[in-house]
């Protein structure tokens, strides 16, 4: 804890108290919205455009500030901390949805059929329900026929070994690109680092691509959708969720590469870089959960 | 750096200083307690009697489940979070928090997310009505069209709690002074991280029920419909597991700052510091894997019942050293009662009562009988109220003086403080009464036996609320008209940083950081 | 709740406070009001729970008097008046030990028993003489005797629903039971093992009589279940207790427990009547017959949310009173009351009221607070579009 004497503590900001405001704006406007309120739209666009445009401020703010010599080492481990338990606490986000289908799979599901001490609810409610993963019969169609319920699975799971594998194997090289752009900045090799940024960003585009094309596959061939029943409830939640991740994480690699396009990051400071590529490796390890857990354990 | 705060408005608005963080959010909870509290008193006002006379049972549903959400959301953790803005920094020798102006958003987000939870009650169908635990389908398929308000309100609360934790986690690991190891720390420091932990594991898991509400409701997913495979107990899951470890998230920074209070007052050192530390600690893992005691009556498996059974019934062990370790740094101590000392006392005592009846409520057959019923609203209130409270009350005595450089009025805090002993075991020790002999919580009407013992717990209840305007009048007379704090360490017995700076505390302090030995 | 056996604390607790609180004796009738404790109950797990509650709650105060008692010494030993110089000690491992290990002794203490009557109330699969379907529905409760046809709801009584409406005027210490009697209890023999089989139509509702210590949550779409043997014949009663919206505190329980040949005699008589409402469906009625009858059922069954004037609660439940659907075509208004609206809380009442009730409520609907249509349902209309 050595130079602390200098530790910048900013002057007055505005950028708060407006990132409040625009947050807020969101998400009012989107309840709105969801509700079906004329003025929702109008109202969550307008925060999100101000959210938007206090976090470039922000942004550009700390940089400028990181550019200036403001910051010594002692804030920056600031920031690193700040980012580690930023992560945290997405990991935990996933977990309530891992836990979600942990628990539909190897409990609801098979108590709905009867198994374990939970004859009667199959006997009284659902009979004729059957336990399956991934469910593609819900109770109810059972139960109310095809044509009176709300939902209906799927006629067939998604495998695991088509657009899933692929999706795969790109995000998992891409978190060595990202690794190897890591070590170039770190050896000043400005021009691979560009490089295998530039490659990683790509690698991010092309699972986002894919990742629609499965999506428009699900529910176009396989009748998997979000009304399937928690086959498809746990399917398009895990997965979308980790899509959103994913775009932004690549946004953030986006923002960097340009920035080191411009000149920015030192050998030894690049702090901004490596919160992005760490969130890349958190998003790569929340995949390779779903690989094995939605995809080839429930195909 | 070295300029005082700005003029005028603009100081609380745009201010990156810890210090006036604090204040802020002590006033935003004071504020939300005297809401809660309001809506505590339209509770009790109607169960002052059998039969309804003030309001509709739809309106009694609202009040009850904003009351629950004000209190914990609105009060008592702003509250916690106030102490701690104002009061690490100075208790580790740090010139100001790890991250300004993220602490600042942490804060203004919060005036806004209540606003928005407020504005429900101006919407078609009313605010949300379905408890403060929201259990699905209530809060799903039945609730009224604001619950997508309340759920987005839930979500930006959550993101406020997510980067205030991540920035008191940040201080405490990176900001001490040199020679403050973190064993060296004061226990309000290692209780807050502990806290700071808490939060940020649970409150993505409190987002993830929430949004899966959303989707349920909007969205066609069927995580808690029985029709589509899922199952509304998972509702209840998610929510325990945020839900448990938020309880101890509530009373833990109260630990701290009794853990402050005793030695102070007692003139002795801490009894036990290391093992209040594991002590904490070991809280706070248990907390973890025993949320599905508020389950019991659910018809989980036998084994899963008996699993969380015993793992409940641990967390008496580790909360028990605590409280023997308190005793015990006040024996053959040197004590004096002024008032922090007086609600720290009564924490020590009503907390231990609120952990008894949570100790029977852990034991699951007779759960069987308590769950649901106003045994169990006794035993929150007593963990909460004179826990959380009690401790805060306790807090801002304490460290008044140091913030505003005045001496509280002895004699009024004292009053203060006996009214809100008595009215606070008037109004919560008959519901024990009555939750035992049957009646159950959030009914805005009784049968006829409960009468008596409900009418003394609203007259309490007034009592009660009489001494938080007390509370309130202290605070502002001490501002505007207190006599000055004579010396900078205001209690002879206090140890700390935070007493070798003037009172009141400048605008900034340890911009050079202080050597600790 | 209803309470034979009059334990000894109880007697002494409840005076204790009494005096304590008041300053004046208990009068024999105020005891039962000034109820401090749980019930024993009338069930041998009612009564296994009492004995953990009880046996739980001595060791807490035994505990209390140590821990409060050294706290209150200190108080007074060691204040500063009369103990200016403070010792300095801080620590001590072997204490810290002590009150580490003795706590935990004794949780391991109170868990044999508990985990003794825990796996005592979960057998629910041995011998078991009858069971009971109990489904929760906002806001009243539905029996069914699985295999014996008979099948009913169960309301809050009449007299109690009236006296409970804000701004009702009645004073409701003139109510007997108020709050706590419904138009039709539940029947069951004594000295019999009986399964409750729990679930709920709508939303979460907890099915609890506190002197069977039964409280099983009804939840959506599962079946949870519950047993109960027992001893003595009386009246037992009980509440909803999960919060299940608007009403969850005006779903009462009332179980009447009756020797076996007097429950075997009611059962006969419940099956004969609801043979004969079967052959009801069959007849035609008037239209008075029908609009009268529609009348009750309506007041019974849907007036807690479409309102006694028709006039509904706005933004929540729809009025009838000039709603486009009972002013509208037959069918669709049948459809609704028959199957519902999936995903509201309006029910499918086809399940749940006989095709006579359903004809009159309908035919009411149609022409009660100004929606004069004119027309009626028989119940044969209804059984027809029911087999469709
Ligand atoms: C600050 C908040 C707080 C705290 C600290 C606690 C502490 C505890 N709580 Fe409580 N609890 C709540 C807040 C809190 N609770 C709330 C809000 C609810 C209701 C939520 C809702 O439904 O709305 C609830 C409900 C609740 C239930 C569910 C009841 C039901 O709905 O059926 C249970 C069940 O196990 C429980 C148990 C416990 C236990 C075992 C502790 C333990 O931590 C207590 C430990 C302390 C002691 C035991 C005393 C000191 C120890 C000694 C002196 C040592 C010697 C003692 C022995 C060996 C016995 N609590
Ligand atoms: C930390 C949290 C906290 C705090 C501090 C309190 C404080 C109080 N609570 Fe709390 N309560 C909860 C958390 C809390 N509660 C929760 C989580 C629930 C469960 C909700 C649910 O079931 O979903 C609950 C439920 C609950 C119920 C059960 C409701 C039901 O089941 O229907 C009752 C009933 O008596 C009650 C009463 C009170 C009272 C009288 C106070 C008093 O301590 C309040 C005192 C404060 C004031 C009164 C404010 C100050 C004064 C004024 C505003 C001026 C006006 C004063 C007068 C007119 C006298 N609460
Ligand atoms: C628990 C509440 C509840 C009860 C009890 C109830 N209803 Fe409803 N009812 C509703 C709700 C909610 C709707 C609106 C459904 C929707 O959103 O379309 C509704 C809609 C209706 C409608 C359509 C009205 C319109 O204009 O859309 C009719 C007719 C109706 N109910 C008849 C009945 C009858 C007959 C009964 C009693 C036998 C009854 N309801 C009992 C909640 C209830
Ligand atoms: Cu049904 Cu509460
Ligand atoms: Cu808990």
């Amino acid at each position: 804890m050595a130079t602390q004497g200098s530790y910048y503590v900013p002057e007055q900001s505005k950028l708060p108290l407006f990132a409040s405001l625009g947050m807020f704006l969101t998400v009012f406007g989107a309840a709105g919205w969801i509700n079906g309120s004329e003025s929702g739209m109008t109202v969550f666009f307008a925060g999100a455009l101000v959210l938007a445009s206090v976090m470039w401020t922000w942004f550009s703010t700390v940089i400028k500030e990181n550019l200036a010599g403001l910051n010594n080492d002692q804030l920056k481990r600031s920031y690193v901390w700040g980012m580690g338990w930023f992560i945290f606490s997405e990991v935990m986000f996933f977990a309530a949805f891992f836990g979600a289908l942990f628990y539909l799979r190897q409990f609801a599901v098979p108590w709905l059929a009867g198994e374990g001490h939970s004859a009667m609810t199959n006997e009284l409610l659902w009979k004729g329900f059957e336990n399956e993963w991934p469910l593609l019969t819900t109770p109810e169609q059972v139960r109310e026929g095809e044509a009176a319920a709300r939902f209906i699975g799927a006629h067939e799971p998604m495998g695991w070994a088509g657009l899933p594998l692929i999706n795969t194997i790109i995000l998992l090289t891409s978190s060595f690109t990202v690794h190897f752009a890591h070590t170039a900045l770190k050896n000043a090799n400005r021009k691979m680092f560009n490089i295998w940024l530039g490659a990683t960003v790509a690698l991010g585009i092309a699972f986002l691509i894919l990742q629609v094309e499965e999506y428009v596959h699900a529910y176009e061939e396989l009748g998997l959708t979000l009304n399937a029943g928690v086959y498809g409830t746990t399917f398009f939640m895990l997965t979308g969720f980790h899509g959103a991740h994913v775009t932004l994480g690549t946004f953030m690699l986006l923002v960097m590469w340009l920035r080191g396009l411009k000149g920015h990051f030192k050998h030894d400071d690049a702090f901004g870089f490596e919160a992005a590529s760490w969130y890349w490796h958190f998003v790569d390890v929340v995949w390779v959960g779903l690989f094995i857990f939605v995809y080839i354990l429930g195909s | 750096m070295a300029h005082g705060p700005a003029k005028g408005i603009s100081r609380w608005l745009f201010t990156t200083n810890h210090k006036d963080i604090g204040t802020m959010y002590m006033w935003f909870s004071f504020a939300m307690f005297l809401l809660g509290g309001a809506f505590a008193m339209v509770i009790r006002a109607e169960l002052f009697q059998p039969g309804m006379q003030l309001v509709e049972p739809e309106f009694f549903n609202q009040m009850t489940t904003m009351h629950g959400l004000v209190m914990v959301f609105g009060a008592i953790m702003p509250a916690f979070v106030g102490l701690a803005n104002w009061m690490i920094p100075l208790m580790i020798g740090a010139p100001d928090m790890a991250l300004p102006r993220m602490n600042n958003w942490s804060f203004w987000i919060l005036p806004f997310a209540f606003l928005m939870l407020a504005s429900t009650f101006f919407m078609e169908g009313g605010a949300p009505n379905f408890g403060w635990t929201f259990y699905a389908p209530l809060s799903t398929t039945y609730a009224p069209p604001s619950v997508t308000f309340f759920i987005f309100a839930v979500h930006i609360m959550g993101a406020s709690s997510i980067m205030g934790s991540i920035n008191i986690i940040a201080t405490v690991l990176n900001m001490r002074a040199p020679g403050m190891t973190l064993m060296k720390m004061p226990l309000f420091v290692w209780t807050w991280l502990i806290t700071a932990f808490l939060l940020v594991a649970v409150m993505p898991v409190l987002a993830g029920a929430v949004t899966m509400m959303l989707m349920d409701i909007h969205f066609g997913t069927s995580f808690f419909d029985a029709a589509g495979g899922g199952d509304p107990v998972l509702f209840q899951h998610v929510f325990w597991f945020f839900g448990h470890p938020e309880v101890y998230i509530i009373i833990l920074p109260g630990f701290g700052v009794v853990s402050q209070v005793i030695p102070a007052f007692s003139r002795k050192p801490l009894f036990g510091y290391s093992s209040m530390v594991y002590a904490t600690a070991s809280i706070a893992f248990l907390s973890f894997i025993v949320w599905a005691h508020h389950m019991f009556t659910v018809g989980m498996p036998l084994a899963g019942e008996l699993y969380f059974m015993y793992a409940t019934m641990l967390i008496a062990v580790p909360t028990g050293v605590k409280v023997f370790n308190w005793i015990t740094t006040m024996w053959r101590g040197s004590m004096t009662f002024e008032t922090p000392m007086l609600f720290a006392i009564a924490f020590v005592i009503l907390f231990t009562m609120g952990g008894f009846t949570g100790l029977m409520l852990g034991i699951a057959p007779s759960d069987i009988q308590y769950h649901d019923s106003y045994f169990v609203v006794a035993h929150f209130h007593y963990t909460m109220v004179a826990g959380a409270i009690f401790s805060l009350t306790a807090g801002i005595y304490y460290w008044l003086p140091k913030w505003t450089g005045k001496m509280y009025n002895e004699t009024l805090g004292k009053t203060q403080f006996w009214i809100a002993f008595i009215g606070f075991n008037l109004t919560f020790f008959p519901q024990h009464f009555v939750g035992l002999a049957g009646m159950q919580r959030r009914v805005p009407d009784y049968a006829l036996q409960f009468a008596d013992f409900n009418m003394l717990s609203s007259i309490g209840a007034f009592m009660f609320g009489m001494s938080q305007l007390m509370l309130l009048f202290n605070v502002i007379n001490t501002i505007l008209a207190g006599k000055r704090a004579e010396k900078d360490k205001v209690w002879d017995g206090a140890e700390g940083l935070e007493w070798t700076v003037p009172s009141p505390a400048p605008y900034h302090t340890f911009s050079t950081p202080p050597q600790v030995k | 709740m209803l309470r034979r056996a009059k334990p000894l604390f109880h007697k002494l607790l409840g005076s204790a406070i009494l005096m304590g609180m008041l300053g004046h004796q208990a009068v024999a009738d105020e005891v039962e009001r000034w109820q401090v404790n749980m019930t024993p109950g009338v069930t041998p797990v009612s009564q296994e729970i009492y004995g953990l509650h009880m046996l739980i709650f001595w060791i807490c105060v035994a505990i209390s008097v140590i821990v409060f008692g050294a706290l209150a010494y200190t108080i007074y030993a060691h204040r500063r008046s009369k103990n200016r110089e403070p010792s300095t000690f801080h620590e001590h491992l072997g204490l810290e030990i002590f009150w580490t290990a003795i706590p935990f002794l004794i949780l391991v203490v109170m868990a044999i028993p508990a985990t003794r009557s825990l796996i005592h109330m979960y057998d629910t699969d041995t011998e078991v003489d009858l069971d009971v379907v109990v489904t929760g529905y906002q806001w009243k409760w539905q029996y069914e005797y699985l295999g014996k046809e008979v099948s009913f709801f169960s309301n809050l009584h009449e007299d109690s629903n009236a006296a409970r409406q804000l701004g009702s005027g009645v004073d409701v210490n003139t109510i007997p039971n108020y709050l706590l009697e419904v138009d039709r209890p539940l029947v069951v023999p004594v000295k019999q093992k009986i399964r409750f089989l729990v679930t709920a139509n709508d939303v979460i509702h907890a099915w609890w009589v506190p002197a069977l210590g039964i409280k099983r949550d009804a939840i959506p779409g599962f079946v949870r279940e519950s047993w109960a043997y027992i001893e003595e014949p009386g009246i037992y009663r009980g509440v909803c207790a999960e919060l299940c919206g608007r009403d969850h505190g005006f779903m009462p329980i009332v179980v009447q427990a009756v020797e076996q040949a007097e429950f075997n005699e009611w059962i006969a008589q419940e099956q004969a009547a609801a043979a004969e409402l079967r052959e009801l469906a069959a007849q035609t009625f008037t239209f008075e017959d029908l609009y009268e009858r529609g009348e009750g059922v309506y007041n019974r069954s849907c007036a807690a949310c479409h309102g006694a004037q028709g006039q509904g609660v706005p933004g929540a439940f729809p009025a009838i009173a000039g709603s486009a659907v009972a002013t509208g075509p037959l069918e669709a208004h049948l459809d609704v009351v028959l199957n519902g609206v999936p995903g509201t809380a309006m029910q499918a009442f086809g399940a749940q009221l006989s095709p006579v009730d359903i004809a009159a409520v309908v035919t009411f609907q149609r022409n009660a607070f100004g929606n004069n249509m004119g027309d009626q349902v028989q119940p044969v209309d209804v059984v027809q579009q029911q087999n469709q």
